[in-house]
């Protein structure tokens, strides 16, 4: 059944118009920072383009990471169980027989692969747009020490699997929220809302007690995989608050819609 | 009986087996019953072949997929979409979504079907088509379960009615069973005084009195009299005949009635 919901996505316009947007936004930095001679500024690893193209994947996850990834998740997870109920086709989904838990966990697994189908999209393409205008040599860090490009590769890679990571909190609370709800839209919209909120919670002073506790707190933690040697303690902080919130809200979904009586 | 919506008491089961209590994986007992619920739903992006291809793949093993997969050309010229499956079904007409939802009830070779309203949105062609199909399918050993509020329909169709009402079984029976047997016929002659005087004449027929249309009489007919025996009667004396109909209440009035009485005993 999980092929069948990528088989779906795939067979949709929109799909890929994301994908051309995402595609856009992944060579910018490049492209802009070709004709720029100012020296300073710009998002995260932006600089650094010049000493490594590699950089590129980075600075394209990083514009990616705080609003348009919490925005396509929040998308895709809230509409994951209310769109079926609001298209019509859940009650003939569930009747075929497909298990309700099983349906939750692969509208779970199905948003996540496309996330990070998305994220992997966006980063190959910073990649060949970065090594295309400004070469791949070694990769200074950010602590000053120089690193292979086969190890940044990884280390590369390790940051896309952080990325993913934060963002399963998020996908977990849109699909319990999508089990609330015969609309879409409505847990797409209160998906996004949670996570921006937490953002700004995360960044007002007042309420720095709650900040290790909010499910965006660690989401910039992988810039620390590109010190040398790499600092692991805000990773694996960052790592357990996601794992809880997914198991939270994972298993609030399997348990609701267990119960809940399909009408629609 | 889906499994969609829990009981607040009580305990379903289809062909032997439990509905509930299957929520991780889905009752094993529904792969065997194709459904239409309401209104036929699909993917509105996608073909009608490919819709067909995805519910398929949402469930079942290996082995039930495959053959399900093998079917769907079959049914869908069964139900005459063989042209327009590569379409979007956002394209579809109210008719051919009702079709396709009905090819998908069949993919699996159901054991059970439960239709609700089956020849919604069809032309009167397409009902028939429908009709006989069920009727064939019924015939050769599937259960079909019906729910339509086109009466005349479920008498052409059905070997046993039940009509719910509030929620209680108020009648349940062979169709011909709803309606008590024709005793009142309406006579249609050339001579309509003559033939009332003579039809007064015989024993067990009562010539109603209510509304007097030229050439037309309403009689009630018991034993030892019957439609035939005035007919002869009326034809021996010389006086022609042109129709002879029996009048039932209408199955619309035999629902009412039957609703009503639910309600009068709430």
């Amino acid at each position: 059944m999980f092929w069948v919901e990528v088989g779906k996505t795939t067979r949709r316009l929109r799909t890929w118009f994301f994908a051309a947007g995402l595609a856009a936004l992944a060579v910018l930095p490049v492209v802009v920072l070709i004709r720029d001679h100012s020296p300073g500024g710009g998002p995260p690893f932006y600089q650094m383009i010049r000493h490594n193209g590699l950089f590129a994947a980075l600075t394209a996850v990083a514009l990616l990471q705080p609003f348009f990834l919490p925005l396509g998740a929040a998308l895709l997870s809230g509409e994951s169980i209310a769109g079926e109920a609001s298209g019509g086709t859940l009650r003939y989904l569930l009747a075929r027989p497909s298990g309700r838990r099983r349906l939750v966990a692969v509208k779970y697994g199905g948003v996540m692969a496309e996330l990070a189908a998305a994220l992997f999209w966006v980063m190959a393409l910073g990649l060949i747009a970065g090594a295309a205008a400004f070469g791949l040599g070694s990769l200074p860090t950010l602590s000053g020490a120089s690193i292979s490009t086969g190890a940044g590769v990884l280390r590369v890679l390790g940051a896309a699997l952080y990325v993913e990571a934060g963002i399963a909190s998020v996908v977990a609370i849109g699909v319990f929220l999508s089990t609330l709800t015969d609309s879409g839209p409505g847990a797409t919209v209160a998906t996004v809302a949670i996570a921006i909120a937490s953002q700004v919670l995360d960044g007002l002073n007042s309420f720095r007690v709650i900040h290790p506790y909010l499910p965006t707190h660690g989401w910039l933690a992988w810039a620390d995989l590109f010190r040398s040697p790499v600092a692991w303690d805000a990773v694996t902080r960052g790592l357990v608050v996601d794992a809880a919130y997914t198991v939270i809200f994972l298993g609030a979904a399997l348990v609701r819609f267990s119960r809940k009586d399909v009408a629609s | 009986m889906l499994g969609l919506i829990f009981p607040t008491e009580g305990e379903v089961s289809i062909l032997d087996q439990p509905v509930f209590g299957f929520e991780g994986m889905g009752a094993p007992a529904l792969h065997r019953v194709g459904a239409l619920i309401e209104e036929p739903a699909f993917w509105t992006y996608l073909s009608g072949r490919r819709n067909l291809e995805y519910f398929t793949r949402a469930a079942g093993s290996r082995q039930e997929r495959e053959t399900r997969l093998g079917r769907i050309d079959e049914v869908l010229s069964t139900v005459g979409l063989q042209d327009a499956a590569g379409k979007r079904v956002k394209a579809y007409s109210q008719g051919m979504r009702q079709r396709l939802g009905i090819a998908q009830a069949l993919l699996g070779r159901p054991d059970l079907l439960v239709l609700d309203e089956p020849t919604n949105g069809l032309d009167p062609q397409g009902m028939r088509e429908i009709r006989l199909l069920l009727r064939r399918l019924a015939d050769d050993g599937t259960t079909i379960f019906v729910s339509s509020h086109l009466l005349f329909e479920v008498e052409a169709m059905c070997d046993r009615v039940g009509v719910l009402a509030q929620g209680r079984l108020v009648a349940d029976g062979p169709p011909g069973s709803l309606r008590a047997a024709a005793d009142t016929f309406r006579v249609e002659v050339d001579d309509r005084a003559r033939a009332a005087g003579l039809l007064s004449t015989m024993a067990g027929v009562t010539v109603s009195e209510d509304g007097e249309t030229p050439g037309s009489i309403r009689v009630q007919v018991a034993t030892p009299a019957s439609s035939a025996s005035i007919n002869q009667a009326l034809v021996s004396a010389g006086i022609a005949v042109s129709a002879l109909v029996p009048e039932r209440e209408s199955l619309e009035d035999v629902f009412l009635s039957l609703v009503e009485g639910a309600d009068a005993v709430r």
